[in-house]
């Protein structure tokens, strides 16, 4: 377990958050502070929120109909959902690594290359190449994909494919990285080496990170918040919450009682 | 006199399941033994012996009746009129058909004709006559015979289901044996054609104008059948066909499936559909009277010389009736690519237009390609439109206002009117629809096969 | 992005991002320009078609008829007094229609100023006449006012068809019909009614006479042809490859085999019945039974595609259940899976036969495109269809047929959306979800 180191900054400020489906409420009154440059674990049982929570924090709940965000996301002291704020310009500073690996039916240079190509963010192919690289190298690829950078992304094993997902989102430079459940589909060894890199990227990322496996939570997060049922039981730092938790609900929880 | 004996078939069929039926009830009632099957199988067993060979007598018949009796009146003819060409011959016994049948022909019927006609009511009327009672007693003698096989332990119920599981394998083997037809009727009047005219000539030859001359002298008598101007007439036609219907289709078919709401889509989606179900005749009218002298006023307004049957107002009309083929197409293939593509594309921070322009169609390229490879089909084999549309001269030119002649086009012209089977003039339909038979079906078969690989890539 | 976190705040919100982001949304207002562009092209297509045809066609469901005087004059059409049928349906009734024409224009003399009067009235007034003699041989002798129809001339020039600004070597109606017609139409002696020739008579060279009824009866013929063929075969094939067929190469074959046929063009079935119905068998040309036959092939494998979802939608528990209590496999799916499966299959079947009842070129090929003025009486006759008869009406140099083909096209339409209504209503009324 890494010391915590308070003296950073929060990130992101989530207050008063409540979310719904059509009638359906998902959250429920949820306030939670991010720091920066540090691994935030959310926990909780499935259906609990969590993943609402996190698809907040760069909008991707936009897309689904019907769905409705009422209190405060902080990103920098901005809130995500002011008018002022691009969804666009906020998903390039808040990427997100999704469940499952979702590479594009593409090479994996171009897989790597598509966000810093649409966000213009590379003034030359020199400089685009070099984005790709130093990204594939940062999420721990390069070594493996340096001479298939042009086969296809999806004929790469399952880790290596989160790993690229990761290289894409990287790539973009953003400054939160919200991660989905990002080993589920993976082997033990291949969760091993995400859960290694995850704690490599913090120096440069705040990464937030909803999982299911407590043991990872516990392995690669700084801070943990507990969800249960759309609302946050008990948040801190990651060492307090597993070794001596304040509420029943989240000891019943993580020694296993439930969830 | 035929519904009589159809009628009298029936209530023959009806009896012989009501007495099978009867029979085996009978067998059962003594009680000394149970039946293996049930009474009405045993009816239905004794039915089908009297209705299948009756029937299987009658669709002979009726295929070869015509023939036969038409044979036999042309041999009862004298001799002179025997040895008329073949088209004098036949168009003797239709007008002596007519006269049978108590309508007036043509020409003044001469007396070979009265005599034909004589001939023909005399044998209908025996050879009906004599057929009635061959089916009846066919019918009969089998109701006989099944009836008298039944017994307690017959099984009549594994001989029913065996009978219908056949018919069930004859009726599916009506699709092969309809491809096995088209192939072989194809080939056949082609074969005939090439012996006429050498396939090199037919197939890259420059000059297509079939109308043999009716005098031997005339200019052209003899024909000339170069068929590559058809072929690029086709080919331009759908080429402007494809040039309407892919863009808006596609473009119709991506805003459907990523920007419209439920309801847009609810009331869209119907619409698109109405365009794909109106005939293609009403396609090809409103080409020919609306759209072509619309398009040669707006040409002679700039200067320009459209011609009357352009080959731009057929294939604009043509794209119009395919854009809902490829939209709907491509709409299943769009909604098939899996959202977590687009989600991810989403993460990134791309917008709607960049994760479909970079993600989406990239990802649905290889169906939407069988897509448009079917529609090229369709547009190919299209037939009213340009028939409607489009013109016959065989211009050999890429000029879209100009008009040119398809392969479609050639063959309803060939063919349509009466006509003599020996002919080049009409062999050459054959030969047209052999080359269109092949190009549409390998055309179909990639397509299904790009299509089916893409479905099977994200099931 | 290698130089730190520092400048990377920077490089999402500085101008140059901002110039970048506006750009980018231009770029998505385009995009979605062009799929609303699209929509409305398809949109406007199609009003832009259903609007010219029920413009051209509106009109061809009214007529202008003249009220004349008619004298069945005894000496003319009876001169015996005999009033048999065959001497009556022999008389010439022009003379009658000319009289009557005469009476209302004392003044026109001449051979050619005649002939230009009778030519306001249509040649079916002659028809007309007779049927109504010979259906009351008492009306010889007497006068009553009867209502004939116009030539479609004079009809066309009432609905202001003919351009009178133009020369009249021009136009079909010559300035002294005009006058004539103007002066009956003051008179009260014209009138417009409802069309009924057009929708319970044959065809006609007339284009004031010609209808649709004879080619509606052909399609009936036709479809019930097909309908009587595809389905039970369509069904049949669809039980065997859903519930009986191995998995094997065979099947495979079939089932490609069957996927093709759906996209061969239609004419090729055509070309498939002119030489194997018409030239091998023998069978007569124009008839609606082969054009049935044609268009069964055409459609069989609609009609097998949509009996094989539908019976892959019944649930595998109900097949099971039934075979559990003893059931043989036949009777499981004629008396389980079949009535499950009948709306799925109906309506696929109401598609098909909405197609081949809008399908043309097959018809051509085996020559239902002849003009066939009597109304057809049995599967064998000579007919033609709806469809090809707007092909010939289309083709028909006319300008009245112009009205008659748009008019048939509503009538075809109006076929169209009562077969698709009735198969999405079915759909709704018994679609099941297991």
């Amino acid at each position: 377990m890494t010391a915590v180191e308070p003296t950073n900054a929060t990130k992101v400020r989530v207050g008063d958050l409540s979310v719904f489906y059509g009638e359906k409420q998902a959250l429920f009154g949820v306030d939670l502070d991010v720091p920066a440059n540090q691994v935030t674990a959310l926990i909780g049982p499935s259906g609990c929120g969590k993943s609402t929570f996190l698809r907040c924090v760069n909008r991707m709940n936009d897309v689904i109909d019907g769905c409705r965000v009422t209190g405060s996301i902080l990103l920098d002291g901005v809130d995500v959902n002011d008018r002022t704020l691009d969804v666009v310009q906020l998903r390039a500073r808040v990427g997100m690594v999704f469940q499952k690996p979702n590479p594009f039916p593409k090479s994996v240079w171009e897989n790597v290359a598509y966000g810093p190509r649409i966000h213009g963010i590379a003034s030359s192919h020199a400089e685009l190449d070099r984005i790709v690289i130093s990204s594939l190298d940062r999420a721990g690829l390069l070594k493996e994909v340096q001479d298939r950078l042009h086969e296809p992304g999806t004929s790469l094993s399952g880790g290596q494919q989160q790993r690229l997902c990761i290289a894409r989102a990287i790539a973009v430079s953003p400054e939160v990285i919200l991660m989905d459940e990002p080993c589920s589909a993976l082997d033990p060894i291949a969760t091993a080496t995400i859960e290694g890199l995850i704690d490599e990227l913090r120096e440069k990322f705040t990464i937030v990170i909803v999982t299911h496996n407590m043991q990872q939570a516990a392995r690669v997060s700084q801070r943990t918040a507990f969800f249960h049922l759309g609302e946050i039981v008990e948040e801190g730092e990651t060492g307090k919450i597993f070794t001596n938790p304040t509420d029943q609900r989240t000891q019943d929880y993580i020694t296993g009682r439930f969830g | 006199m035929s519904l009589l004996l159809a009628t009298l078939l029936v209530l023959l069929v009806a009896s012989a399941f009501w007495t099978g039926r009867n029979r085996a009830l009978a067998l059962a009632a003594d009680g000394t033994s149970t039946l293996h099957s049930r009474p009405s199988y045993h009816g239905s067993w004794v039915a089908l012996w009297c209705g299948l060979p009756a029937l299987v007598l009658l669709v002979g018949w009726l295929a070869l009746e015509p023939g036969l009796v038409d044979a036999m009146v042309v041999s009862a003819l004298p001799e002179e009129v025997r040895e008329l060409p073949s088209g004098e011959l036949a168009r003797v016994l239709d007008d002596a058909r007519r006269v049978a049948a108590g309508e007036r022909t043509a020409r003044e019927p001469g007396p070979e004709v009265l005599e034909a006609a004589r001939q023909l009511g005399r044998l209908r009327t025996y050879a009906g006559l004599a057929f009635a009672g061959l089916l009846l007693s066919v019918a009969v003698g089998g109701l006989t015979w099944a009836r008298s096989r039944l017994r307690p332990d017959f099984r009549a119920r594994i001989r029913v289901e065996r009978a219908v599981r056949i018919s069930l394998v004859a009726c599916s083997v009506v699709a092969i044996l309809t491809t096995v037809g088209i192939v072989l009727s194809l080939i056949f009047e082609a074969v005939r054609f090439f012996a006429l005219v050498s396939p090199a000539e037919f197939l890259l030859g420059t000059e297509w104008s079939p109308q043999t001359a009716i005098r031997a002298d005339q200019v052209g008598s003899s024909g000339a059948f170069g068929a590559i101007p058809v072929f690029l007439g086709t080919l331009l036609i759908t080429v402007i066909a494809m040039a309407v219907a892919v863009p808006v289709g596609l473009f119709s078919a991506v805003y459907l499936s990523d920007y419209a709401s439920p309801r847009t889509r609810a009331i869209v989606k119907p619409v698109l559909e109405i365009l794909a179900g109106i005939p293609t005749v009403v396609y090809g009218v409103f080409a020919a009277l609306s759209v072509a002298p619309m398009l040669r006023e707006f040409g002679e307004g700039l200067g320009l010389d459209v011609a009357s049957e352009s080959a731009l107002a057929a294939g604009a009309v043509m794209g119009i009736m395919i854009i809902p083929f490829v939209s709907s197409l491509s709409d299943d293939v769009i909604s098939a690519v899996p959202s977590a593509l687009r989600e991810g594309s989403y993460g990134l921070g791309a917008t709607k237009s960049e994760t479909i322009r970079r993600v989406v169609l990239p990802a649905a390229l290889p169906g939407i390609v069988g897509a448009t490879l079917l529609a090229v089909s369709r547009a190919i084999g299209e037939t009213m439109i340009v028939v409607m549309a489009a013109g016959l001269a065989a211009n050999l030119t890429a000029n879209p206002l100009e008009a040119v002649t398809t392969v479609t086009v050639q063959i309803v012209t060939l063919l349509v009117g009466d006509q003599e089977f020996d002919s080049a003039k009409t062999l050459a339909a054959f030969a047209l629809g052999l080359v269109l038979f092949l190009a549409t079906l390998i055309l179909n078969v990639v397509a299904l096969t790009v299509v089916r690989r893409y479905r099977e890539k994200y099931d | 992005m290698t130089e730190g976190r520092a400048d990377a705040v920077g490089i999402h919100d500085d101008e140059a991002a901002r110039k970048r982001l506006r750009r980018r949304y231009a770029a998505e207002r385009r995009f979605r320009a062009y799929g609303l562009g699209a929509i409305g092209i398809a949109m406007l297509a199609l009003v832009v078609l259903l609007a010219s045809v029920t413009r051209s066609g509106l009109p061809a469901f009214t007529q202008h008829e003249l009220t004349l005087e008619i004298h069945y004059d005894a000496e003319l059409l009876d001169p015996d007094g005999t009033r048999d049928p065959e001497v009556l349906g022999r008389a010439d009734y022009a003379k009658p229609v000319r009289a009557a024409l005469a009476s209302l224009f004392p003044a026109v003399e001449g051979r050619r100023e005649r002939r230009q009067l009778a030519g306001l009235v249509s040649k079916g007034a002659v028809f007309e006449l007779r049927e109504r003699v010979l259906a009351a041989p008492e009306l010889v002798g007497t006068r009553e006012p009867v209502r004939v129809p116009l030539s479609d001339e004079a009809d066309q020039y009432l609905k202001g068809k003919i351009r009178t600004d133009l020369p009249e070597s021009q136009r079909k109606v010559s300035d002294r019909q005009i006058a004539w017609i103007e002066d009956l139409r003051g008179r009260g002696l014209v009138h417009q009614v409802f069309n009924f020739r057009f929708l319970s008579s044959g065809d006609s060279r007339e284009p004031e006479l010609a209808g649709i009824w004879g080619a509606a009866v052909g399609s009936l013929l036709t479809l019930l042809v097909t309908l009587l063929l595809s389905f039970p075969v369509g069904v049949a094939a669809a039980v065997y490859l859903e519930e009986f067929a191995p998995r094997n190469r065979w099947t495979d074959l079939i089932e490609v085999n069957i996927n093709n046929l759906a996209a061969v063009p239609s004419i090729v079935f055509g070309l498939l019945g002119l030489a194997v119905f018409l030239n091998f068998f023998g069978l007569p040309r124009s008839a609606p039974l082969v054009g049935g036959m044609v268009l069964a092939l055409m459609t069989l494998p609609t009609v097998i595609i949509a009996s094989r979802a539908a019976i892959l939608s019944v649930p595998p528990s109900i097949r099971e259940a039934a075979l559990g209590v003893g059931a043989s496999p036949l009777q499981v799916v004629v008396q389980h899976v079949l009535p499950l499966a009948l709306p799925g299959i109906l309506t696929g079947t109401i598609i098909g036969m909405a197609r081949a009842l809008g399908e043309t070129a097959p018809l051509l090929m085996i020559g239902m495109v002849a003009f066939v003025v009597d109304v057809p009486d049995g599967p064998l006759a000579p007919a033609t269809a709806l469809p090809v008869q707007i092909f010939l009406w289309a083709d028909s140099p006319e300008p009245a047929f112009r009205e008659k083909t748009a008019a048939a096209i509503m009538v075809l339409l109006a076929f169209l959306i009562i077969m698709n209504l009735a198969a999405v209503l079915l759909r709704n009324r018994f679609e099941r979800r297991w």
